[in-house]
């Protein structure tokens, strides 16, 4: 509670110092004899990001600073997370003091775009006709599109090949449901804890339901639906059968990964940015494709941010923010953003094979991202974060025994279309 | 200010003192005043810009319709107080109201009494007595996300060490934090941990007020240890009593981060608070929805005054009698 009071003020403070700085850039800008230093003051651009653990001194800021001076100008950067990004986006938004280039979590672009502090791709003349659809659709709203992805992730499910092979599961036989669920009870039974996943009532909780949910055939606009009913009761069935612990209620991602890090579990469902991690886990750990209900891969959702440029007063700054996207943007920047964040699989074919000759196996990572389904699609929108609010509350009531499967997701509708309506 | 002009005036001799009264009194009020005002400025200056202003702010919010597009335009609609029969007709409303009510009333309950136990159990002054008290001031030195993440994993379904220790006693597991039956307990119970502190240091230091001589009497005239609690330890600490009870259900009312960070208001709606509410509606989720949010927290805020107005008329009706 504490910072979003404090924030304004600061806010309202570098506001109005960076509004001196426009101001006198402006006047002499006018004054043709204007000069080095008001010049100096102009080609600093700001750029925000939800990346604080990358400090000044890290690989993703030197790259960030390299693309400025590709394009002449110097880049301040501030990190911040991604809740307090998205309300400081507003307010500065609110203020006019929007910075020029914005990195944000997919599903925030259209809740931006709705308020008309974004520009458009096509504004900028930007090529985008590369780009692979499913990972564009989160930053197309009405048509438009407000943001190019810098990379993508999404989620798998992990599992521990030592407790596999120890309760004799072959992971390549898990293809569907039923082998998911069958797998789970020769783990259990051989002594070990099942599979760990995060049932947190926040967005996380949404993301790690949404590939079962869509994996049972359910569509975001009809969360009664008897498939999406189907999905949570599967969830449910582990909790009941004790193949997934009680805490997964509370479980955000960072405590699934530990908790899977101890060794004690035979599955877990976690993305893309822990391919690393798991490479130096203490036990052999390895990756299958989420599986749909009746086989197939599920559509898991797609994860990353997407570089925006918001609307500036001074449209003169358009030409180096232009420069700084396509620096971020080119293959090889692709795939050197992807290395650089341990991973982000480029949104292009061209990345994504440069990415595989380097690495070949993120393979299935890369088939998980092209399968991979946008949260704000289907036309969903600014009426994404209602549903995902909606979507997650029922998976908490049912999940804790509040509700059943059936009723927890007729309420979550009903305040669905109260919200969205 | 006071002091100076005192010593002034005394150090004066008489004669001259009473010469510059004169021309004082007819140009002094208008340049003494201008300097009142002077320094009463920044302290005018600071309430209007840090109480006045945040508060019209969110009767503002609350008032107009901020859709985020609103928001970053500046043109919401003008709703009057159809957020407020939104909040209220909500299927939130009750049980926040409740949950609100609970958590507050059981919180200072139990952290009254138990701080006040400690309180005339540290008064005796025996050794050790300083370091101990010094010792349960622990909660109140944590920082909360601390605090309440180490009571979240004691309270951990699977692996906290509170079910492992029932667990050895043969209890069935208890999900403390992920069950809709107990969370609102769970969260409660570390709140009242971390508010021992507080009641016992206040209470603490009114009990040095009660001189010693009452309690000698009191044994004097045969009266135990019970009686004299009952009869001069509680009737002589009541306005500190009052005044802690006060702060504290003002301070409970307002309880975000304990409960944010152990269930954030979970499972479902199960501990969900009135503060966690409009804290929710605000700023967890991925679309801010600030005209309820502040709708929900001017609720809070008329809450709270009722209670500090009704701590106001307590204290005069104590005077008077």
């Amino acid at each position: 509670m504490h910072h979003p009071r404090r924030k304004p003020t600061t806010l309202a403070a570098l506001a109005a110092l960076s509004l001196v700085g426009v101001l006198g850039a402006c006047s002499s800008g006018g004054a043709a004899a204007g000069g080095g230093e008001a010049g100096s003051e102009d080609t600093t651009y700001t750029w925000w990001d939800p990346y604080p653990q990358h400090d000044d001194s890290s690989d993703w800021a030197g790259r960030v600073q390299a693309c400025g001076e590709e394009a002449g100008v110097t880049i301040e950067r501030t990190a911040y997370d991604t809740t307090a990004l998205t309300n400081q986006a507003l307010l500065a938004a609110q203020e006019g003091t929007s910075p020029d280039v914005i990195l944000l979590d997919n599903p925030a672009v259209s809740t931006l775009a709705d308020t008309g502090m974004l520009t458009t791709v096509e504004e900028f003349g930007l090529d985008i006709s590369d780009l692979d659809e499913n990972l564009l659709a989160a930053g197309v709203v009405d048509g438009e599109t407000y943001g190019i992805p810098i990379g993508a992730n999404t989620l798998s499910l992990y599992y521990n090949a030592d407790i596999l092979k120890d309760a004799g599961v072959d992971p390549a036989s898990i293809t569907d449901w039923d082998s998911l669920t069958a797998a789970l009870g020769e783990v259990t039974g051989g002594g070990h804890k099942g599979i760990t996943f995060a049932g947190i009532g926040t967005e996380e909780g949404s993301f790690q339901f949404l590939p079962w949910f869509w994996g049972a055939g359910a569509d975001l606009r009809d969360l009664d639906s008897p498939e999406a009913v189907e999905a949570l009761e599967l969830w449910k069935g582990w909790l009941d059968e004790g193949y997934a612990p009680n805490s997964v209620i509370n479980n955000s991602q960072n405590t699934v990964w530990e908790e899977f890090l101890t060794g004690d579990f035979g599955f877990a469902v976690n993305g893309t940015w822990q391919v690393d991690s798991a490479a130096g886990a203490d036990f052999e750990a390895g990756t299958v494709q989420l599986p749909g209900r009746d086989g197939g891969v599920a559509p898991a959702p797609t994860g990353g941010e997407f570089i925006m440029a918001p609307v500036q007063e001074d449209t003169a700054r358009y030409e180096a923010t232009r420069q700084i996207v396509e620096c971020m943007t080119t293959p090889e920047g692709f795939v050197e953003t992807a290395t650089t964040f341990a991973y982000y699989i480029p949104p292009t074919a061209d990345g994504q094979e440069a990415l595989l000759t380097e690495k070949p196996d993120l393979e299935p990572w890369v088939e998980a991202v092209r399968n991979a389904k946008g949260r704000t699609s289907d036309d969903l929108g600014a009426d994404y974060p209602v549903i995902s609010e909606a979507l997650w509350t029922a998976v908490q009531n049912a999940l804790s025994g509040a509700a059943t499967p059936q009723e927890a997701l007729e309420t979550a509708q009903a305040d669905a279309e109260a919200g969205t309506s | 200010m006071t002091t100076t002009e005192a010593t002034a005036t005394a150090g004066a001799p008489p004669g001259v003192g009473q010469v510059p009264l004169r021309p004082r009194r007819r140009r002094g009020p208008a340049a003494s005043q201008w300097a009142a005002a002077g320094f009463a400025a920044p302290l005018l200056v600071y309430l209007i810009l840090f109480y006045a202003y945040p508060l019209w702010r969110n009767i503002d919010l609350s008032v107009h319709d901020y859709t985020i597009r609103a928001f970053v335009q500046g043109n919401a609609e003008f709703v009057g107080f159809e957020k407020y029969a939104e909040v209220f007709s909500s299927a939130t409303f009750p049980m926040a109201l409740w949950n609100t009510a609970v958590f507050t009333v059981v919180s200072i309950v139990f952290q009254y009494a138990i701080g006040l136990a400690l309180a005339v159990f540290f008064r005796s002054g025996f050794r050790l007595s300083g370091v101990l008290r010094a010792m349960f001031l622990v909660p109140w030195l944590l920082p909360l996300i601390v605090s309440a993440s180490t009571w979240a994993w004691m309270l951990n379904s699977d692996n906290g060490i509170v079910n492992s220790v029932l667990g050895a006693f043969g209890a069935e597991q208890i999900n403390w934090l992920t069950s809709p039956d107990t969370a609102l307990l769970s969260v409660t119970i570390a709140n009242i941990w971390l508010g021992i502190p507080f009641n016992l240091v206040i209470l603490y230091s009114g009990l040095q007020n009660i001189p010693g001589e009452v309690y000698e009497a009191a044994s004097l005239d045969g009266a135990g240890p019970w009686k004299q609690f009952w009869s001069i330890t509680f009737p002589l600490l009541r306005p500190v009593s009052a005044i802690t009870i006060l702060l504290g259900l003002i301070y409970t009312l307002k309880v975000v981060d304990v409960i944010w960070i152990m269930t954030t208001g979970g499972p479902g709606n199960a501990s969900t608070t009135l503060a966690i509410w409009s804290y929710r509606e605000a700023f967890g989720t991925g679309q801010p929805d600030f005209s309820p949010a502040a709708a929900v927290g001017n609720v809070l805020i008329l809450i709270a005054l009722v209670f500090g107005f009704l701590h106001l008329q307590l204290q005069r009706r104590q005077e008077d009698s």
